[in-house]
């Protein structure tokens, strides 16, 4: 498999991939990494089906440990269909969070120790509708975790141990949730805002502390929402018909609109250091963007800064691995490996 | 994921199935009055048809199949395959019965994948049952199932969402993960590289609401566009030219589902899946249970519903050999690599007995008697599923 860059220079190169004992499964935000500023270890996650591989491995790309997991519900029945693995990183402890239909469930960091796991309410379900979960993401000392309900569950995590509940579950949504991103609220301790999209495209914009306020509500245009990210009050959000849209946290409204992809974006992920934005879709391909705001009108920038191609190869996830988004990796439907760049 | 997926995998598979067949009916098509007793004429193969199309519309089997329910592993579903292709005259062996249960997934496979909008499984699925009619011409209460089953397609997914067809898309995708069958008309028209995976253009229409990539526009306060300004996006893609039709009739727009095999083409696989990677190995076992009782009740259902024609009289059940010749098939039997082996389901292992003894009973009712008098070449390799199962 080959791929060409874009752009008038080359700007990342190629690295060495890391083998995955599973194929990626065809899910959106099929991939999940995390880095500890104390060691030099990289861990990635990724969904194979009804396991997922969580593996370490060092600068190079060599890999070190490699664990899959899976969601056991019974004897004789086969393991449920796990739809995301994502890290939390909250301010005392890191942990693993694995969605899936019919439960969600958290462990320590490395995956070694589960250390809650919720079962999901089937509520008021017909029988055209499967039960689960999907959309993971840290809120200050919170997990928020969306459903196929379009309902918010959030759970209350302390510093240590298992004691894990279940604090409050949030409405806006009538669909099921896609994804979930959080950003800390500027100049402010506790509190931190969150953005929720779901399968029409709705966005809900939320303000957490305590207790969780609706802030605004983006309607969506008949189109599936599969990633979103938040940065420094602007919302960029992913669309099942290839846009990339960047929104004004507060007030709602559409500044930029990209005909960025020609099939559904399946990842956006943001390098908070430096604004720039990774957006992958099932089209093969990979952009960066660089975000700004304008300092006299406050409006939102934005500029292409590169484009690469993974041949014949429908991706499914996305990451930076560093914050200043010097590199990045890939994840593809079918394929056994994580493909990385990093800036030349 | 989604609840509602069955129905789109099996009537596209079965599409698919019927293609093949026809092409390898036609291929070892004898005229009529040259035929001699064990060969096939037109009107076998008309028959032929006729019967599997008669046995996948029948109005009990669809009621089941449409029920929202979970897709079930590809063992179980090859099963209802392994019956609905011997619903006739027609005998497969089990190499046979292989290959083509190869050849359907990889390009229903293929068409999944190139698909431009999720929604377009359905415009998909509506060139195969245009196909499907077109088989059945002469049969005006076989083509009367297959416009219900039209027309139910129609009232269930007609108004799913775009969300909702992003599921089955990706329910649907989960299921043929980690096939790479190579399969040889494929890899001439280079719509499969070697390695087996499907090429994915980069150029050609868009999707129907899709723009061409490549624009970025700014919006001010009000919402008045302010700036469009162009990316070099790296594809070379056009606009969407019109929408393919979602009613009984019209011009589907997309070729994905229509018959890609004619006479002169034979069908091949290469039986080299990519076994350096353990991926197909380990989505199968992780359930060591062969046939969970889930599915068991899945196939009791599923196959109460199909009523099988049986042949009235001393009627010959003439073998069909999906390869070009005897030696060919007992070869490729012999040479199946283990990690693609379909491990036909033994009812007899499980552990339900209840469930077991119901099934045993609904396939006992679809027995096809067995012809003592024919020659030894035309049946005696043809095993129904009944001796298929008991076989360890």
């Amino acid at each position: 498999m080959w791929r060409r860059s874009l752009g008038r220079e080359r700007m990342y190169r190629r690295e060495r991939s890391i083998p995955l004992r599973g194929s990626a499964a065809a899910l959106s935000n099929n991939l999940s990494v995390l880095q500890l500023p104390a060691s030099d270890l990289m861990h990635f996650g990724v969904v194979h089906g009804p396991s997922a591989q969580i593996l370490s491995s060092a600068p190079g790309g060599m890999p070190l440990a490699q664990r899959q997991l899976q969601v056991k519900v019974g004897v004789g029945v086969s393991p449920p269909l796990i739809t995301q693995v994502h890290w939390c990183v909250l301010p005392f402890r890191v942990l693993l969070v694995l969605t899936s239909h019919r439960r969600i469930q958290m462990y320590e960091s490395d995956g070694s120790l589960m250390v809650y796991w919720h079962a999901l309410d089937s509520g008021d379900a017909s029988s055209a509708q499967t039960l689960f979960a999907r959309g993971i993401a840290a809120s200050v000392h919170f997990i928020c975790v969306g459903t196929w309900s379009g309902r918010i569950l959030v759970f209350d995590i302390p510093a240590k141990g298992t004691n894990i509940v279940l604090n409050e579950e949030l409405a806006g949504h009538q669909t099921p949730i896609t994804d979930i991103a959080t950003e800390r609220a500027q100049g402010q301790d506790g509190v931190a805002d969150m953005v929720t999209a779901d399968d029409s495209g709705v966005l809900c914009v939320w303000r957490s502390g305590t207790v969780f306020t609706l802030l605004t509500r983006i309607p969506g245009f008949g189109v599936p929402c599969p990633s979103v990210q938040l940065w420094q009050g602007m919302v960029a959000a992913g669309y099942g018909n290839g846009q990339v849209r960047l929104y004004d946290a507060t007030t709602g409204a559409l500044h930029v609109q990209i005909s960025a992809h020609a099939r559904t974006i399946c990842a956006l992920d943001l390098a908070p250091e430096v604004g720039k934005l990774l957006s992958a879709a099932e089209d093969t391909f990979v952009h960066i963007w660089k975000l700004s705001r304008n300092p006299e009108s406050g409006s939102i920038e934005v500029e292409h800064c590169h484009g690469e191609c993974v041949s014949d190869t429908q991706l499914c996830g996305a990451r930076f691995c560093d914050p200043s988004g010097c590199s990045f990796a890939v994840t593809g439907y079918d394929l056994a490996e994580i493909l990385r760049f990093s800036s030349v | 994921m989604s609840v509602r997926t069955l129905p789109l995998l099996f009537l596209n598979l079965g599409g698919e199935m019927l293609y093949v067949l026809d092409q390898r009916l036609r291929a070892q098509n004898i005229p009529g009055d040259k035929a001699r007793k064990d060969e096939w004429t037109e009107v076998d193969r008309k028959r032929v048809l006729n019967d599997i199309i008669s046995t996948m519309f029948n109005r009990k089997f669809m009621e089941e199949l449409f029920k929202p329910q979970e897709l079930y592993s590809k063992k179980a579903l090859r099963t209802v395959y392994d019956r609905l292709a011997h619903a006739s005259i027609m005998r497969l062996n089990q190499a046979s019965m292989d290959k083509l249960y190869d050849l359907m997934t990889m390009a229903f496979k293929y068409q999944v994948l190139l698909c431009p909008r999720p929604k377009d499984v359905l415009l998909v699925t509506f060139n195969h049952l245009d196909s499907i009619k077109g088989f059945i011409q002469d049969s005006p209460t076989i083509l009367h199932q297959v416009d219900e089953t039209f027309r139910q397609l129609t009232e269930i997914y007609g108004n799913l969402s775009a969300g909702e067809f992003q599921m089955i898309r990706q329910t649907l995708l989960i299921f043929f993960q980690d096939l790479h069958i190579r399969v040889s008309t494929f890899l001439k028209d280079k719509v499969q590289n070697s390695n087996g995976r499907f090429v994915l253009p980069v150029s050609g229409p868009v999707p129907w609401g899709t723009e061409v990539p490549g624009v970025i526009r700014i919006f001010n306060d009000k919402g008045e566009e302010v700036k469009k300004t162009g990316f070099k996006h790296g594809g070379n893609y056009v606009a969407a030219q019109k929408e393919g039709a979602f009613e009984l009739y019209g011009d589907r727009v997309l070729k994905l589902g229509t018959n890609m095999y004619s006479a002169n083409r034979p069908v091949e696989t290469h039986m080299s899946a990519t076994s350096k990677n353990l991926a197909s190995k380990t989505q199968e076992n992780i359930a060591p249970n062969p046939l969970a009782k889930e599915e068991l009740n899945f196939l009791a259902r599923l196959m109460g519903g199909m009523e099988i024609k049986k042949t009235s009289g001393p009627e010959p059940g003439f073998r069909l050999n999906l390869f070009t010749t005897d030696e060919e098939e007992e070869h490729a039997a012999l040479s199946r690599p283990e990690e693609l082996s379909y491990e036909v389901i033994n009812i007899q292992a499980t552990q339900d007995q209840q469930r077991n003894e119901e099934l045993a009973r609904i396939m006992g009712e679809f027995e096809i008697t067995e012809q003592p008098e024919i020659t030894e070449q035309s049946t005696s390799k043809g095993d129904d599923l009944l001796a298929m199962m008991d076989r360890l």
